[in-house]
């Protein structure tokens, strides 16, 4: 794609990790520039992070991942010639994004305030684990103690049984995506109003925002919201509603009837009970369903409950998924090249004037556009 | 601190995911307005997921559409289209999730629209994509966890596939769909030009686990692999998880196991100096920590691991978040009103700006209340009665 929204812009991220440079990362892809200011040993300790052991060039394989399309700009904050460097970055910046913990930037001397003072019109925008005040303003803001803390671990998993956490950064994710709304809500002010703006997002709230709709049943709901004891698939929904064994894999039922459910599994005995019935006798409505799948294959099921129109899938490994035309028509994976190797990651999945974006662009090794930064945007 | 004065949003989306786009819109300070069928309207007004039923509506179409207005219209009416396309022409972003074809047939399909209103940005989710042979699939968040592989990352590896509890999915793309929308209401500041933006919840729950996916796409396609002893991330190493204490649970993120082990006096772990098998050892591990935290109160353990800076907390239901000091601090809650007067708690956006939190007190608005309003305000009737004469 020729044009891309963001084209001009530039996003100074002193964010680490996987919170913010996953915002960074995606006003990459819709066309910012986003140099990353790294300090000079080590860098974003991202790098040294790795997953199972992969590495790419000397950087942990995940590190790719998340600041691909990104340059890298290494100074240390606490030498004063290296800080004067970064004001003059910060002079031509439009965005800065950081995750420190509160306080960090300010001993540094780029808080908020110290930045609007170089630069008015600056979008200052900072991820924190759990806000600047109360109890937990000096917890580490990670991904699983936010979790935890956040009701989130009581929404997956079967009631009476443990609070199960997402087997994923999932608060990482979600506050980077509310990071880049709410930069973007404060571009398009700027560019009408011509005002800069402080904002400033916590894991905790981020984590608490995305279950909103769990969180407004609870407030009104006279006996608390639980998960089902049996294929919990989400506390707020009735039966059927869950991933069941069946006898050679598993099958996920969405929302449906009871009445259509039986009408299309040719099973009468399930008439026994009514809708209203799915959330009192949720438990016993889904262990008898349970039952009933045990005795026959993925695809038989799939097979009745697709030809009447009821919402049902197979379960699908990624191995499963990538060999379906399904996937292989999104074209979700993209290449890139790394010190003389090509790894494949996703792209950004957001689709423009019917273009999918992608970018070439590998992640930056550490300080590699140091020198081109000095020559050309500060001099130019 | 209004983001997107003067921004008119026409939202024909339904249930969760293009309405939550217009939710993050409407928490920024546009207009959005719910265009919605006669009689029943968007289908998670009645679709009583929950048994949690507030003023005729569930309660979560009352936390998804709080601040938006509410206008009826038959869109296979030729008067009602007519008046919808004069609404469109003044426009800035138009959102829909109708399935693929859908708002072809209609006639608001993005090139239709763009004749109407050559600068609008026009944005559309789907559940697996515009082409290919599952277009035509319903877009529903545990069918789309079950087929992306979300539901195997989670729990421990001899339970059933585990979804997420939470439309993860839903959520992902909207909030996908609010970015797209508003860099190019960026765009349309500075150059005057929209656009058209497409996101499907297949594409969102990919992008979900990118990081992960990126392991598998460069590490032989080999699958991860849940651990035998609570659960946690795949490919996190001991103690990643969630445990049984004497009295409730304990959360332990990353740490040291050797330094852990010497913090709870469990002597067995000290054996394991060799980094790597923090993960390759990882269920024998976790399995003797299992054992060894049920001796001691959630209480008891954080008095010891939190001076030392271990990552470490309790586990928190709803009830036990929201008696909790720190959650009042957040100030998460809000209250809003609709026009019955029946007032509903509910989450407030997650980000404050220039120290401002992003309140509102408009409740969700009942079913085409605004439709008069409107009507008068944009001229829609008169509209009609000239479309007529020209038809």
């Amino acid at each position: 794609m020729n044009q891309l929204p963001l084209n001009g812009l530039i996003v100074l991220e002193f964010s680490q990790y996987l919170s913010g440079p996953s915002g960074g990362l995606r006003l990459a892809d819709l066309g910012a520039r986003v140099i990353k200011i790294e300090r000079p040993q080590g860098g974003d300790p991202c790098r040294r992070l790795a997953v199972k052991n992969l590495w790419v060039d000397g950087d942990a394989l995940n590190f790719h991942a998340i600041n691909r399309n990104k340059e890298s700009f290494t100074a240390d904050l606490k030498n004063k010639e290296d800080l004067e460097l970064v004001k003059k970055l910060i002079r031509k910046a439009d965005v800065i994004t950081h995750n420190f913990r509160p306080g960090v930037m300010e001993k540094i001397g780029l808080a908020y305030k110290d930045v609007k003072a170089v630069n008015e019109k600056i979008i200052y925008a900072e991820i924190s684990g759990f806000g600047r005040r109360g109890p937990w303003a000096k917890k580490p803001g990670q991904d699983l103690l936010v979790q935890s803390l956040s009701g989130l671990a009581y929404t997956t998993g079967n009631g009476g049984g443990a609070p199960v956490p997402f087997g994923l950064s999932a608060v990482d994710s979600i506050s980077g995506i509310h990071l880049v709304q709410a930069i973007l809500g404060a571009l398009i002010r700027r560019q009408r109003e011509g005002k800069g703006a402080y904002i400033e997002l916590s894991l905790i709230e981020s984590a608490i925002g995305m279950q909103f709709e769990l969180f407004t049943t609870f407030f009104h709901s006279r006996n608390s919201i639980h998960r089902s004891k049996v294929n919990n698939g989400n506390p707020l929904l009735g039966a059927p509603y869950g991933i069941y064994k069946t006898a050679d894999h598993f099958l996920s039922l969405a929302m449906m009837e009871l009445r259509d459910l039986a009408a299309a599994l040719d099973w009468e005995e399930l008439n026994a009970f009514d809708q209203q019935d799915v959330f009192q006798k949720r438990d016993e409505i889904k262990t008898l369903i349970a039952k009933k799948l045990k005795t026959n294959t993925t695809r038989h099921w799939l097979d009745r409950l697709r030809r009447n129109g009821l919402w049902a899938a197979a379960v699908y490994s990624w191995k499963d998924l990538d060999q379906t035309e399904g996937y292989q028509v999104l074209k979700m994976e993209q290449e890139l090249q790394v010190g003389g190797k090509t790894i494949r990651t996703t792209r950004c999945p957001i689709t423009l004037n019917g273009e999918k974006l992608v970018s070439a662009k590998a992640a930056p090794a550490l300080g590699a556009d140091r020198e081109a930064i000095i020559k050309h945007l500060m001099e130019g | 601190m209004n983001f997107l004065n003067d921004i008119l949003v026409v939202d024909f989306s339904q249930f969760l995911s293009g309405p939550s786009a217009s939710l993050t819109l409407a928490d920024l300070g546009a207009r959005v307005i719910k265009v919605e069928r006669p009689v029943t309207g968007d289908i998670c007004r009645e679709l009583y997921v929950s048994d949690v039923v507030i003023d005729g509506a569930s309660s979560i179409f009352q936390a998804i559409n709080r601040s938006k207005e509410s206008y009826t219209a038959d869109l296979k009416n030729a008067a009602d289209l007519i008046k919808i396309k004069k609404l469109l022409k003044r426009a800035d972003v138009v959102i829909h999730n109708f399935r693929p074809g859908v708002i072809e047939r209609l006639g608001l399909d993005y090139q239709t629209v763009k004749q109407l209103n050559p600068s609008v940005v026009y944005a559309s989710i789907s559940g697996f994509g515009a082409e290919g042979p599952w277009k035509d699939l319903p877009g529903q968040d545990l069918l789309l966890q079950s087929a992306t592989g979300i539901a195997l990352l989670n729990n421990t590896a001899h339970e059933n596939p585990t979804p997420l509890g939470v439309s993860i999915v839903d959520i992902l793309s909207g909030a996908h769909l609010a970015q797209g929308i508003l860099s190019l209401l960026y765009q349309k500041m500075v150059s005057g030009t929209g656009g058209e933006v497409q996101v499907s919840m297949l594409e969102s729950a990919l992008d979900f686990q990118f990081e992960l996916l990126t392991c598998y796409y460069n590490d032989g396609h080999d699958l991860p692999q849940r651990s035998t002893v609570n659960g946690g991330h795949p490919y996190v190493g001991a103690p990643y998880g969630i445990y049984k204490t004497a009295d409730s649970w304990l959360a332990l993120a990353m740490t040291d196991i050797v330094v852990l082990g010497q913090l709870t006096d469990c002597y067995a772990l000290l054996a394991y100096t060799n980094r790597d098998e923090w993960f390759t050892r990882r269920d024998a591990i976790k399995q003797v920590l299992a054992a060894h935290l049920q001796q001691r109160s959630t209480k008891e353990w954080l008095a010891v691991l939190e001076p030392a800076d271990i990552w470490c907390s309790e586990v928190l239901d709803y009830t036990g978040l929201r008696n909790h000091p720190a959650y009042k601090e957040l100030e998460m809650e809000m209250t809003v009103k609709n026009s019955n007067g029946t007032v509903i708690t509910t989450t407030r956006c997650p980000f404050k700006i220039d120290g401002q939190l992003l309140t509102s007190t408009t409740g969700a608005p009942l079913l085409g209340e605004h439709t008069n309003a409107i009507d008068k305000e944009f001229g829609l009737n008169q509209l009609q009665k000239e479309g007529a004469v020209v038809s």
